[in-house]
């Protein structure tokens, strides 16, 4: 199974005429797009789309006319989440989203010069460390062509003058991480929400691109610290894909084993997390109690409990512990069954949270495909779009399991979404993990890992939501272009559309139950 | 039973002896200041190593155990690191209100400490207006929140601050009713006599049956509110407003705060304890001589502190299993059903002492 994949080439004039046909033909969802410097032949995005009622995916690949000046029509009005997609390739790229009411730097400082991700950027014209505070930007900057052919600036203030604006964050208990929501608050009521990101961005896209491939390994476990084996899984089988490598069935199940003990985790500290932004602290640590179990067994076979470092191009790092099975049996039967009984007793039952989740912050299906909410976050508001079912990978075609939907998209539903999957994921677990097949666990691979020159793109179902890796090669042994499809960009750009209208407090309930995790946005 | 008197009229006479009567009253004066405030740090320092105890049985954990044995001596520990602090003043406060603040609320907190009857004749502040002093000085309180939160000159501490301010001032009317529902009963403002009747006929939770029972559940609620503490925390809220009204405050400063919390805490039981549980008086059942003989042998203040702690564990209970209400909830709690129920209540007691539907 290749995952090559060849863009249709499409001029910049006639992008978003394209684009759009694309939606009406059923291609409703922007996965992801990805700029890419091709040095000679210029500047440009590649559109990955989606038909939602299938995972059918297309690219569309479209270059820039003038590489001093790039510009190309945004897309924004067509899906939601193109907007700040395209923040990011102007800020990495400098390409000018023409339209976009809102193209401002997204990750990098506002007084940052030059455009980092382009292949002749000077590194020497910035300073090598900043010694004054960062500027935030008060002004949200539109692109427009004026009649002679220009690229006009406009700048319009975020907030007026006399409004009420609350910090939450970057250092604030409730953001999950150094993150920044300007709030604007009528009384108690949030008006508008203007997130600001990057405090903890480390350019692990740009310096993939100075690494070999198993270096570049190193850096995915520190994205989305909670879906490290996921986000790892995604680059291995996109390089393992891109070689023709095809991994034991040994590997396969450990993965999809790891993957979802990952999810788990992931969920019982997306449960302790959301009790304690609501004031129950007892909750909070009976879900911590039992997160505990899983780290241990991912101490034993990985040696680490955050950072596992497990996945390698071609397989894993070791052989599963010998207590693996056993540790993994009592996790399933007995702690996770346990646990959840006491969370849906002391506080999914109670009538505190139920008032406080029912009905807040409802997001439709039209809006979470059109903001790209995958994940728990999409299945809440009856979105299907899991990809173990959608496009199986590993070892998901060979279990059976219930993607979980539900139709209200409120924050009870997000919550619930979560619950029901930790008995999804421990089932799959339950299928997998008596009957491991023998073989194995590294295929013996070339001591430089050269990728043929190409385009690749592969994904799975990270802890929260879609994990892609788009790779450009051009057969070196470093990548060309590597770009993750962060699972949590989306989410925190969703914010201010769930949030305006309602409580201060339910912005800590909304964001607590829309997931996001900080390192996975700044990447 | 123990009483009190004995040892008061005693140093009174002692010191009139020698001294003449303004020098007596002066000494008497600062003797029992000194108490109040020492019997006020005890109980804080106490509440404070219960309430982590307490929380950490609850959530399965050990609690402090590392300082002094069973982690005894953490929370001196903790008093002296907050004593020690420095206190950071920032350039655009009200200076004169941000520093009035907390001991606007420390002493309302203290003065409403002394309302407590300890024991038979052991009691500080006690006139025939006990209960409806005690609610006044109480209210106190809820000013040096309020210019906690403006005088900071912070968002955070504003938006809390205000919070607090529609909180306590609302839960005020429903602790006002319950306690005008147990007066009706009482038939006394004054809680020596409140205790003493208490004694004599029997704890009014007892005699008040069915309404006193609700009227207790209803204080208990109402009290947790008052206090600021969760499920009704949202004046401190830390994952929505860091930390409410006195974000803005460090060492001994916040340290009032900290303490006041604690103590109205305290005080909240001590009133449930006096106005239902029967303050100082021992549970005496007629008829039993016996048991009321041994029962006559345990002093008030151990009866009273016993009921206070069980109190306490009530609302300890209850903070450590609810989540937090949200503003709008809470209000609407309050207005739309918690006073309601709490004049209905009022009304029925009324009618059931009226009518004489109540056990003596």
């Amino acid at each position: 199974m290749s995952n090559q994949i060849n863009p249709t080439i499409v001029a910049a004039a006639e992008l978003h005429a394209t684009l759009a046909s694309l939606k009406a033909e059923g291609y409703d969802f922007l996965e992801v797009l990805t700029g890419v410097d091709w040095g000679e032949e210029g500047l440009g995005v590649v559109y990955s789309l989606t038909k939602t009622a299938t995972g059918e995916m297309t690219h569309v690949k479209s270059v820039c006319a003038d590489k001093d000046n790039p510009y190309l029509d945004s897309a924004c009005d067509l899906w939601a989440v193109a907007g700040i997609y395209e923040r990011e390739a102007y800020d990495f790229y400098g390409i000018k989203f023409l339209n976009n009411p809102d193209c401002r730097r997204v990750f990098l400082r506002e007084d940052w010069i030059g455009f980092p991700f382009r292949k002749d950027y000077d590194e020497s014209q910035n300073p090598e460390f900043f010694l004054e505070s960062e500027p935030i930007s008060d002004k949200a900057v539109c692109f427009t062509l004026a009649e002679d052919g220009k690229v006009k600036k406009t700048e319009t203030p975020i907030f007026g003058k006399n409004d009420y604006v609350v910090n939450i964050g970057p250092q604030h208990p409730s953001t999950h991480g150094v993150l920044h929501f300007r709030t604007r608050l009528d009384g108690e009521t949030v008006t508008k929400i203007d997130a600001h990101m990057g405090y903890i961005h480390r350019g692990i896209e740009k310096l993939s691109e100075g690494y070999a491939y198993p270096q570049c390994l190193a850096l995915t476990d520190r994205m989305d610290y909670l879906g490290a084996m996921q986000t790892r899984h995604a680059l291995c089988m996109c390089v393992e894909q891109a070689l023709g490598i095809e991994v034991s069935d040994r590997v396969q199940v450990i993965r999809t084993i790891m993957d979802e003990l990952q999810r788990i985790d992931s969920h019982l500290l997306f449960f302790s997390c959301l009790a304690q932004d609501l004031g129950a602290t007892t909750a909070f640590l009976y879900g911590f109690r039992d997160r505990e179990e899983i780290l241990k067994i991912f101490e034993k076979t990985c040696g680490g409990r955050l950072i596992l470092n497990y996945n390698m191009i071609g397989g894993v790092a070791y052989d599963l512990h010998p207590d693996f099975v056993k540790d993994v049996h009592r996790l399933i039967d007995e702690v996770i069954p346990h646990g959840l009984k006491e969370y849906h007793e002391i506080f999914t039952g109670n009538v505190i949270f139920q008032t406080r989740a029912k009905g807040v912050g409802v997001l439709s299906k039209d809006d979470v495909i059109s903001y790209g909410c995958t994940g728990g976050t999409g299945r809440a508001s009856g979105w299907h779009c899991d990809l173990r079912k959608l496009r199986p990978y590993a070892a998901y075609d060979r279990v059976k399991f219930n993607e979980i939907t539900f139709e209200e998209g409120d924050s009870m539903a997000r919550y619930m979404v979560r619950m029901k999957e930790i008995e999804e994921s421990c089932s799959i677990i339950r299928q997998l993990i008596d009957n491991i097949p023998e073989g194995s666990i590294q295929e013996k691979m070339k001591p430089f890992i050269k990728v043929p020159e190409g385009t690749y793109y592969s994904a799975v179902e990270g802890s929260r939501g879609i994990l892609g890796v788009y790779l450009e090669s051009k057969g070196d042994k470093t990548p060309y272009r590597l770009h993750y499809r962060s699972t949590g960009l989306p989410l925190v750009n969703v914010m201010d559309k769930a949030c305006c209208g309602h409580l201060l407090a339910d912005l800590i309930t909304i964001g607590g139950t829309i997931d996001y995790i900080i390192p996975d946005v700044d990447r | 039973m123990f009483d009190f008197n004995i040892v008061t009229q005693w140093l009174d006479t002692l010191l009139m002896s020698f001294l003449p009567a303004w020098a007596t009253v002066l000494i008497e004066c600062v003797l029992v200041a000194l108490a109040i405030i020492t019997l006020y740090a005890v109980f804080a320092i106490v509440m404070i190593y219960m309430e982590r105890k307490v929380c950490a049985w609850f959530q399965c954990r050990l609690g402090p155990d590392r300082v002094g044995p069973w982690g005894l001596l953490q929370v001196f520990c903790d008093v002296l690191k907050m004593m020690t602090k420095e206190i950071v003043n920032f350039r655009k406060t009200d200076q004169l209100l941000h520093r009035a603040a907390p001991f606007l609320v420390v002493t309302a907190s203290m003065v409403t400490f002394s309302c407590l009857p300890w024991n038979k004749g052991a009691q500080i502040i006690d006139f025939n207006v006990g209960v409806f002093f005690f609610l006044a000085i109480s209210s106190i309180g809820v000013v040096g929140i309020l210019l906690a939160g403006w005088s900071a000159n912070n968002k955070y501490s504003l938006i809390g601050a205000m919070r607090s301010g529609a909180q306590i001032i609302s839960y005020e009317l429903s602790i006002g009713m319950i306690m005008l529902a147990m007066i009706c009963l009482t038939g006394t403002m004054s809680f020596s006599e409140i205790c003493q009747q208490q004694e004599n006929l029997g704890w009014n939770i007892i005699r008040g049956h069915v309404p006193a029972v609700l009227c207790f559940i209803l204080y208990l609620i109402a009290g947790n509110a008052e206090c600021n503490r969760g499920p009704f925390d949202m004046p401190e809220a830390e994952s929505e407003l860091t930390a409410g009204y006195h974000t803005e405050y460090s060492g001994m400063d916040f340290g009032y705060y900290y303490l006041a919390e604690y103590m109205n805490l305290f005080i909240c039981a001590g009133i449930a304890a006096t106005i239902f549980l029967g303050g100082w008086a021992a549970p005496l059942i007629p008829d039993w001589e016996m048991w009321n003989e041994i029962m006559l042998y345990v002093p008030g203040f151990v009866w009273f502190l016993m009921k206070v702690f069980f109190v306490l564990m009530l609302l300890l209970w209850e903070r450590w299993t609810f989540p937090r209400l949200r503003i709008d909830q809470l209000l609407n709690l309050e207005w739309k059903y918690m006073l309601p129920m709490t004049m209905a209540l009022l009304v029925v007691m009324a009618i059931c002492v009226s009518f004489g539907f109540i056990w003596n």
